[in-house]
């Protein structure tokens, strides 16, 4: 149960930075003219290509003591980010990135521009126009990148393994936790693990869809 | 406090616009206008296409054009030789959407403050309700835009714009698709409005009928160029452009090569097409053998079942129906007279005269009707 623990509270810290990375980053992708942005379009894309272990691979290299954030963070903390829970946040964040990202792009792009507009003829800055029209009008979307990141993060498991190792209470996730009760052919307990994550995955896409279908929507609809 | 010298130009809005557009493929649009808006309303009327809105979004700071000067009531909000380019959240100038663009997620009271940001809660809540009374919406307050039905929609966005007090009001065809009745109650309450704030309203439209309804003075447009201005029935009782004389409603649209001028009495005579069939036209600069252009309404054309004697009308000419389509109260006859002509008779004329197909009929049109066209 403390990897099932362990596995949530990943899940909720990663969905969380993932909508306050995710939102400026979509905003600019959603919006910006300028041509290049399909490479920073790409470049969000790429988790989902490419092997977790290649993701956690060049993870554990700049986590570790001789990357670059590595060494930041031993400078500050004086010990390294490779094999721990913090660690674990940031290459989950960068793994979870596209399932954050593209559902906001694909909302703020639905949103009418000519509301955008709108607002920018009675005086509203970009700020407050992103706050008051395109945030509310895109919860739909909001929702959908916070459950799918959320659901996304507590279903790996290769770049745990490669960031986190598999210490007990600190990186040792559920997904992790059912190979480890594999391995060591306790299939009853791996059963009771494995349900659980079912249970909870299925719930959580449940929302997404429901919200998405506005079985239940955040206000009536049109 | 007292001013000397009186004001300036504090009514107007004026404008020199030069935005070129490229479209997918190699076309592209170039917009070229200058334009002066007084205060009250000032139609810009022309065909779709002729870049009005493009015209509209420039003034608003939606679109940047690539040269010009724009400004408001003595205010510069664009000046490409000065590098003054302020953003439309700046420009205090309301804009009226054909689709209205009412937020969906905010109740109608909420839609109207959402331009008073500014203010105190307590006058906030002051001048939405004044502005809601003054259009007639009161009681929907509370709704959002998806329950609330056509014409009073149009209400709360006139409202959300005016009620920021802007320098200048910007409408893009805001009332198509409602009836004449709805249409006439709103703009009167605008007008109402308008009375005592006397600002610049700019009124896009492609109709006739709106211009009819509405106009003090139009700007007509076309092809990314103003085309004329002036009073309505100056600028589109003579369109002297062939996209102009259709929009404006001249559904026959004839050339012909002139046959004599008659300086002294102001006219001249011209034959039309290839046939035999000869009008009398308002003189033009044109001399004989001249190909020419000649706009006449459907609605400006009589129709006899027997050659008429002792009119006044100069132009008398014969020749067959060759098809009768009814359309609402009115009848649409195309009649050949070597020539084709459109000519519109009410349904009454139709049974009493007992218009068919085939019928020998006489058309007369008086010179005056006949209108020259570029």
């Amino acid at each position: 149960m403390e990897a099932l623990w362990l596995s949530l509270k990943l899940a909720g810290c990663v969905a969380g930075i993932l909508l306050l990375i995710g939102m400026p980053v979509a905003y600019w992708l959603a919006y910006s003219n300028w041509r290049g942005k399909f490479l920073l379009e790409s470049v969000v894309a790429l988790p989902l290509v490419l092997p977790p272990t290649v993701l956690g691979f060049y993870a554990l290299v700049a986590l570790g003591p001789r990357g670059a954030l590595g060494k930041l963070w031993m400078a500050l903390f004086g010990h390294g980010l490779a094999f721990t829970f913090v660690g674990l946040i940031l290459a989950s964040v960068l793994y979870s990135l596209p399932f954050a990202v593209q559902p906001l792009i694909s909302s703020f792009e639905g949103v009418d521009r000519k509301l955008l507009d709108a607002s920018a003829v009675l005086g509203a800055g970009s700020l407050r126009t992103f706050w008051r029209v395109i945030l509310p009008l895109s919860l739909p979307g909001v929702v959908t990148a916070a459950v799918l990141s959320f659901a996304h993060t507590l279903g790996e498991f290769g770049v745990v393994l490669m960031v986190g190792g598999n210490l007990a209470g600190v990186t040792r996730t559920v997904s992790i936790d059912i190979y480890d009760h594999v391995q060591s052919l306790e299939y009853g307990e791996a059963n009771r693990m494995a349900l659980a994550l079912l249970a909870i995955s299925f719930a959580v896409l449940s929302v997404v869809y429901a919200v998405n279908r506005r079985v239940w929507s955040p206000w009536a609809a049109k | 406090m007292v001013t000397v010298g009186g004001e300036v130009n504090t009514g107007m809005l004026s404008a020199r616009i030069r935005k070129e557009r490229r479209n997918a493929g190699a076309s592209s649009f170039l917009l070229d206008v200058s334009i002066e808006v007084s205060s009250g309303i000032t139609i810009l009327f022309g065909p779709s296409g002729a870049g009005k809105s493009t015209l509209l979004d420039c003034v608003a700071g939606l679109v940047r054009p690539d040269a010009g000067r724009i400004e408001a009531r003595g205010d510069v909000l664009f000046d490409s030789s000065s590098a003054i380019n302020l953003p439309a959240q700046r420009r205090r100038i309301a804009y009226v959407f054909q689709s209205l663009a009412l937020f969906p997620h905010l109740t109608a009271e909420e839609n109207v403050a959402y331009g008073l940001s500014c203010l105190q809660e307590e006058e906030r809540r002051e001048r939405v309700g004044a502005i809601l009374q003054a259009f007639r919406v009161e009681t929907l307050r509370k709704q959002k835009p998806g329950d609330i039905s056509g014409g009073e929609k149009q209400r709360i966005a006139l409202a959300r714009s005016l009620v920021t007090e802007p320098r200048v009001l910007l409408l893009d065809e805001p009332l198509t698709g409602l009836d004449a009745e709805l249409k006439a109650s709103i703009v009167d309450d605008l007008r109402a409005w308008n009375a005592a704030k006397r600002i610049p309203i700019l009124y896009v439209t492609h109709l006739r009928d709106e211009v009819d309804a509405l106009g003090e003075r139009v700007i007509a447009m076309e092809n990314g160029r103003v085309v004329s201005a002036g009073a309505p029935m100056e600028v589109l009782d003579a369109p002297r452009r062939k996209k102009l004389a259709l929009a404006a409603g001249f559904e026959n649209l004839l050339s012909g090569a002139v046959l004599d001028l008659r300086e002294a009495d102001g006219v001249m005579r011209v034959r039309l097409g290839e046939s035999a069939c000869e009008i009398e036209v308002p003189l033009g600069y044109a001399a004989a053998g001249d190909r020419v252009r000649v706009a006449v309404r459907a609605g400006d054309i009589l129709l006899a079942t027997e050659r008429p004697h002792g009119l006044s009308a100069r132009n008398v000419i014969d020749g067959q129906i060759v098809s009768m389509e009814r359309r609402g109260t009115m009848v649409i006859a195309r009649v050949d007279c070597g020539v084709m002509f459109t000519v519109h008779v009410t349904p009454g004329a139709v049974r009493t005269l007992e218009l068919t197909v085939g019928r020998r009929v006489w058309l007369v049109l008086k010179t005056h009707s006949c209108h020259l066209v570029e």
